[in-house]
């Protein structure tokens, strides 16, 4: 199959951008999205013009690492999945490609449609992880989990911090994101400890990074690679405000 | 977050705010409807209702100060977030298309604007009475205000009683996706409890509706005698 894509080329953060358009022909309708682009790139090497600028790692949907925002859906036409695992079979022969870098303020641009989203792992840093002494794995079934629990936390946990969800809300919010790291953790036993401040923490540097309000618009459900559903927000903001009224000072954490 | 301020300069504060004035409005809504479909027991009990009303003066304007505290402040901050919100994209993008939001969600800011003009000529119409004076001379035979008269006076113009079912129809609107919101602003809307008050907010966006335009329409359509 013949493909015309629209992509978005902006040389730094500072350059002006626009799109350019690229025909890619001989496109086997198994290829992935990145794979294309790959196919693209040979095309402009050969030329002796720049390859297009994007993110990809894994190839296999479990990384985060692939974004971009294909004819305006975060992570292309399909539900749940990520951009690598878009394939061409999900376009018809001869269709024009918009291709989009995931645009929030909090994400700056690096290059084409590579976007800076290390906002996240500050988010992370500030409250995503549990305070352990490490050494050899515990005892198994020492700790009383139920199955209920168990289940919602894994369901969170299986966020790859992509960013769709930013980049699908109109306000640009992170609060699925941030949900799903605040209940994955705040959800076990291991993690319950830390979780008013944890919360408080995370939720503060979210602001801190410039992310918009939920609207509860579900946007971001909608375009999640991993099907994290909104309920975990609400479950964010549960834990966030019982803690605000609880009064933990966060500077009060051991 | 060493002080419980703090907790309004985050988005998830301020949208609890929003949820918080959203849901006594939402309460004051629902016995608002509840007083007005006593126009279809008669005469004597609206107009029974309404003197009640009016007659507790000490409880009547502490009520009217929270009520209005709470449209200011729901106002205030659903305006602020929006214009926010609007900053928080930067480049926009070419193409994006609507995935999951529904209309009510993407209409809140002119659904609201809609209501929020409603209240205010509402309240110059029958509350202060500065559009038709004449309407707060109406007596009944005993002597007390005669609301019966006055709303179907009012409501048998096509003009007014069309303005009255568009405004609350807007209200509908804005509270199909008010109240999930509310729920899931204020940490409620957990796992199994999401789709039941999904459906929930529509369900009371739909009864509110009908509850409110029944009246005007019933007046149009001379069920009202």
């Amino acid at each position: 199959m013949k493909v015309t894509v629209r992509v978005w080329r902006q040389k730094n953060p500072q350059s002006l951008g626009g799109f350019v358009e690229y025909e890619v022909k001989d496109v086997s309708p198994a290829t992935s999205f990145l794979e294309m682009l790959d196919v693209l790139n040979e095309q402009l090497i050969k030329q002796s013009k720049e390859p297009v600028h994007f993110d990809s790692d894994c190839r296999e949907g479990i990384c985060g690492m692939c974004s971009c925002m294909i004819n305006g859906e975060a992570h292309g036409p399909e539900n749940k999945v990520t951009t690598c695992q878009t394939y061409m079979r999900s376009f018809k022969d001869g269709d024009v490609i918009t291709v989009e870098p995931f645009r929030a303020k909090a994400f700056p641009l690096v290059k084409d449609l590579v976007v800076d989203r290390s906002a996240f792992d500050r988010i992370i840093q500030a409250g995503g992880f549990i305070s352990v002494t490490a050494g050899s794995a515990p005892e198994a079934n020492t700790v009383p989990l139920s199955k209920y629990h168990s289940d919602l936390a894994m369901d969170a946990a299986a966020c790859i911090g992509c960013g769709a969800c930013v980049a699908a809300c109109k306000n640009a919010s992170a609060n699925l994101f941030v949900a799903a790291k605040v209940a994955h953790l705040n959800l076990l036993p291991q993690g319950a400890p830390e979780k008013d401040p944890r919360v408080l923490a995370m939720v503060e540097a979210m602001t801190k990074e410039g992310f918009g309000a939920c609207s509860v618009s579900g946007s971001c459900e909608a375009v999640c690679p991993k099907g994290i559903v909104t309920s975990f927000i609400s479950r964010m903001n549960h834990d966030f405000l019982t803690a605000a009224l609880k009064l933990r000072v966060h500077s009060a954490r051991v | 977050m060493n002080s419980l301020w703090k907790v309004f300069t985050t988005t998830i504060g301020k949208k609890a705010v929003m949820a918080g004035t959203g849901g006594v409005l939402l309460a004051f809504a629902v016995v608002h409807m509840a007083g007005n479909l006593q126009m279809f027991l008669g005469w004597g009990d609206i107009n029974h209702y309404a003197d009640f009303l009016k007659s507790h003066r000490e409880a009547l304007w502490p009520f009217r100060t929270v009520l209005a505290t709470c449209l200011l402040l729901h106002v205030a901050t659903g305006v602020f977030l929006t214009l926010d919100n609007r900053q928080r994209r930067g480049t926009p993008y070419e193409v994006k298309k609507l995935v999951g939001a529904s209309f009510g969600s993407r209409t809140m800011l002119i659904s609201g604007s809609i209501v929020l003009c409603f209240i205010v000529y509402h309240l110059l119409h029958f509350t202060m009475g500065v559009t038709n004076p004449e309407y707060l001379t109406f007596q009944d035979s005993q002597g007390r205000a005669d609301v019966y008269r006055m709303i179907k006076t009012a409501f048998s113009g096509l003009a007014i009683a069309g303005f009255y079912v568009l405004g609350v129809g807007a209200l509908g609107f804005h509270l199909s996706h008010g109240v999930r919101a509310m729920v899931e602003s204020l940490g409620l809307r957990m796992e199994t409890w999401a789709s039941r008050i999904d459906k929930t907010s529509i369900v009371v966006a739909c009864l509110l509706f009908l509850g409110f335009a029944s009246v005007p329409l019933a007046v149009l359509m001379g069920v009202l005698k």
